[in-house]
């Protein structure tokens, strides 16, 4: 995926379960949301955690979420309480 | 009844009820800590009182820092704009070295509360906010924040009507968050240095409000 992603894009969050250090945390694998900002590249934390040079740097979007579709309605939060987490490309499908 | 042994005769409590001391290591990572230190001191990469000035340089660290930069953003709203558009550079500015962290300024309105946390480990803004609470760290806070930001929220005092919208901001990858609070009523014709003393570090994480002109919380 070498095309930014633009702000206000529909995104999903890719439901996969790989082993090792990785920074998408469980709980929005296979969420859908929508990009609010991008903060440009930055080295790859999958490969820095082994030692390695994390090159190719990817691009880092903050997505937003509605609390309501994350959790199905179980937690505690009004109706237009929101969520945000920050998402390397490589995990981002666009919808 | 003779007593030599003071008050401490009539012995109706137990010493089985002493707060334990910190533990002895046992886990791996923190034999892993320990042989990493003395090998970097043993092999004379860094001195043990290099190790320990880093640890006390960060400690010091404290959240005066940022409440020096959230009382300029309320008492002048063209650098509340840069520090919205540009952190990194405003802080720079300000005096402070934030390396190579990308930081983010997120401003609270009466419509929009931000509150931080970071569900996978413990990041923090650390150069301006210092060393994160423990409660920051712990699982409970992380878990629940995501899920349940209203109850947690109520138990740190900070109860939001429903018109106010609660984003929760998980702090996942480079980027470190600075949450702006509402600036109170009543704080027209404060000085700047008057106005940090109400913004606190948790306010500054989004578990609280400022406190009011007073220092009170309101």
């Amino acid at each position: 995926m070498s095309d930014q992603l633009k702000v206000g894009s529909k995104v999903r969050i890719t439901n996969a379960y790989p082993p090792g250090h990785i920074r998408t945390p469980f709980f929005l694998r296979g969420k859908e949301g929508t990009i609010i900002r991008h903060f440009g590249k930055y080295p790859n934390p999958e490969r820095l955690a082994y030692g390695l040079n994390g090159l190719p740097k990817l691009n880092l979007y903050q997505v937003l979420f509605d609390m309501e579709s994350t959790w199905q309605g179980d937690g505690s939060f009004a109706a237009n309480d929101t969520l945000t987490a920050d998402i390397y490309e490589t995990w981002l499908e666009p919808i | 009844m003779t007593n030599t042994h003071g008050s401490h005769t009539g012995h109706d409590h137990s010493h089985a009820d002493f707060q334990p001391d910190i533990k002895e290591p046992k886990e791996d990572w923190e034999f892993l800590e320990i042989t990493l230190r003395e090998l970097l001191v043993d092999k004379g990469i860094l001195s043990a009182r290099e190790i320990q000035d880093e640890i006390e340089a960060w400690e010091k660290k404290s959240p005066e820092k940022g409440a020096e930069i959230v009382a300029r953003a309320w008492a002048d709203e063209d650098f509340k704009a840069r520090l919205l558009e540009d952190a990194n550079q405003t802080i720079r500015d300000f005096g402070i070295e934030v390396d190579v962290l990308k930081m983010v300024a997120l401003e609270n309105t009466s419509d929009l509360h931000h509150v931080v946390v970071c569900t996978l480990c413990s990041c923090y803004p650390r150069p301006i906010l210092g060393v994160p609470p423990l409660w920051y760290k712990s699982k409970q806070y992380r878990s629940r924040v995501v899920r349940e930001p209203r109850a947690v929220l109520n138990e740190f005092g900070t109860s939001l009507t429903k018109d106010t919208e609660v984003r929760v901001v998980d702090s996942t990858a480079d980027c470190r968050y600075l949450v702006i609070p509402v600036r109170p009523s009543g704080t027209e014709n404060m000085t700047e240095q008057e106005l940090a003393k109400l913004v606190t570090r948790d306010s500054m994480i989004g578990t609280a409000q400022a406190l009011d002109p007073l220092g009170l919380r309101s």
